[in-house]
């Protein structure tokens, strides 16, 4: 007999929060603070949506997204998690660049990065003073018309050597282009610029653990390979309850860490909304996909320090459409050494993680066969390449494997294996979900801005506030 | 709760959201944001916190009250007077 993942679940909560990405985590542990009765449910065997990792033969941990974040998570997760968890926060060491155009390591900071655009690309200290300070001072509320394109056009024009400077990492963060509002890009910048890159020392593993830990302290009723059919409405349009595994709990609210587009579609189902409601969500655009290929070196085997983050590419200039190509001619590597997971004992794990950005229709219809072969082919390339940052990478490799739009499609059931969620238009459709439904609120990867490890925390925190508002009575004192 | 009571709830709540702060020094009139190092989610915090102990609703509008303690304090005063002090 399978396995009953929902048994001895109680018949109504407060909230159920649907999906376990750190916003959900987030929201599920800020509402169990606050009292709250709190039903997680995941469809997957393992807690963290795209915060994961998955171990091979031979002790391989890999992980899929832990380099990096910015500072502003220390204090996040100090606030909404644990001080522990705060604690295992650790800057990164270093941010390398190799181009046709330019070759440096930078520790990408404010301080670094000026220092890096007035001797290495000469441009006057005014210019980067006011650039910086543009970027800082930008909020989502601002003006949505100006592009990134048109923003770097005004401080840096013709220089699409600074713009490449500027833009891999942030596209590599969050799938954004310079087609994107430019506030997108100020706010996410600003955020790394404030003091460089962190991660989490002990690897993603380890985060998720102590997550899990907290979240039972809390009281929050946790239940993986549960996957919700569909969210129950009463007829005047407020949340009653989910169909989980075939199964109707009752709740008063809802927060969704579903894809905002499954989360409309799939589970309300446009024929309870507004027109004019559905036809915004319709029109939302999801960011792009993901390819990874995973190389773990044998036990023992290290590398030559190459940057934690390297942003490597063959292409003459910045090109979204060339870096999103089944063509690849840029990857971002990064480089795990064995201080990843300090703790662990026995020989030490180096290990390299490349990704792409990848578009969902170059994989999606291909035939098995020819979809293995052009894996293997990803594999391969991505071997070839790393070759000149680890020598003789072939022979110290122990496991290879790569990923795709699909696999990300098939563990988080993202509508195109979105991996940076929605375009910014996502955000406003977010938000006035609660004004669609009673009681539904959607905390996920919205806008650019609510999205990567600190967008998402936040955005969780903002979201059960809004559910915390929902489920206290009329003000008291009066 | 008079306002001194209502001032010590902010000043608990504030030790919370930022232990490395020291607020004895803080200055009243001057706005907390250029005092300490406080963002947009700390603020939020400061709602939930009041909402939490005293089950008051601050809407976001009402934010820009939030700005002194002495701005916070008459904000708050109205809505907190039949309030019983948590000390």
């Amino acid at each position: 007999m399978p396995k009953d993942f929902l048994k001895g679940v109680k018949d109504e909560y407060d909230v159920v929060i649907i999906g376990s990405g750190l916003a959900g985590l987030t929201s599920a542990n800020v509402l169990a603070r606050q009292g709250y009765s709190v039903l997680l449910l995941e469809h997957h065997y393992q807690l963290g949506g795209m915060a994961t990792w998955f171990k091979r033969r031979n002790g391989h941990i890999f992980d899929i997204s832990l380099h990096g974040f910015p500072m502003g998570m220390i204090k996040s997760c100090r606030k909404y998690w644990t001080q522990e968890i705060a604690d295992s926060i650790v800057q990164l060491k270093g941010v390398r660049f190799e181009n046709p155009q330019f070759s440096l390591e930078t520790t990408f900071d404010r301080q670094d990065f000026t220092c890096i655009l007035r001797e290495e690309f000469q441009v006057p200290d005014e210019t980067i003073k006011k650039f910086f300070d543009t970027a800082r001072g930008m909020n989502f509320y601002d003006d949505q018309d100006k592009t990134t394109r048109e923003l770097f056009e005004e401080f840096f024009p013709g220089r699409d050597d600074v713009v490449r400077l500027l833009m891999e990492p942030i596209t590599y963060a969050n799938g954004s282009t310079l087609e994107d509002p430019a506030i997108t890009y100020g706010i996410v910048f600003s955020n790394f610029m404030h003091k460089g890159v962190f991660t989490f020392s002990g690897g993603t593993d380890k985060l998720i653990g102590h997550i899990k830990d907290e979240l039972l302290a809390n009281g929050v009723d946790l239940r993986i390979r549960s996957l919700v059919e569909k969210i129950e409405l009463t007829p005047d349009r407020k949340v009653s309850g989910i169909v989980v595994n075939g199964k109707r709990i009752g709740c008063k609210t809802i927060v969704s860490n579903a894809n905002l587009k499954s989360t409309v579609f799939d589970l309300v189902g446009e024929e309870n909304l507004d027109r004019r409601f559905v036809e915004e969500a319709k029109a939302v655009r999801l960011n792009n996909s993901s390819c990874q290929v995973y190389v773990a070196l044998k036990p023992g085997e290290e590398i030559d320090y190459c940057g934690d983050l390297l942003f490597h590419s063959e292409h003459k200039g910045f090109d979204i459409d060339a870096m999103l190509s089944r063509e690849i001619s840029s990857r971002t590597f990064s480089f795990y050494y064995p201080s990843t997971r300090p703790d662990r004992e026995g020989p030490g794990r180096s290990l390299v993680v490349s990704s792409t950005n990848a578009n969902f229709e170059d994989w999606a219809n291909l035939p098995g066969d020819e979809y293995e072969r052009q894996k293997k082919d990803l594999c391969e390339t991505t071997l070839d390449c790393l070759e000149q940052y680890v020598p003789n990478v072939r022979e110290r490799a122990d496991h290879v494997e790569a990923s795709t739009p699909r696999t990300f499609q098939h563990y988080t059931r993202h509508w195109r294996g979105a991996s940076f969620g929605t375009k910014f238009e996502g955000l406003a459709v977010s938000k006035a979900l609660p004004e669609q439904v009673g009681g539904l609120y959607h905390a996920g990867s919205v806008g650019i801005i609510m999205s990567g490890w600190l967008g998402a925390v936040n955005y969780g925190v903002i979201v059960a506030n809004d559910v915390d508002k929902y489920l206290t009575p009329a003000a008291a004192g009066v | 709760m008079n306002e001194g009571q209502i001032r010590q709830v902010i000043i608990d709540i504030l030790e919370r959201i930022a232990p490395d702060e020291d607020l004895s020094e803080l200055d009243d009139a001057v706005p907390f944001r250029e005092q300490m190092e406080l963002d947009s989610m700390d603020f939020l915090d400061i709602v939930m916190e009041l909402r939490k102990q005293y089950r008051i609703q601050i809407p976001e509008e009402d934010y820009e009250h939030l700005v002194t303690m002495n701005s916070t304090v008459t904000y708050l005063t109205p809505l907190l007077k039949d309030v019983e002090s948590p000390a």
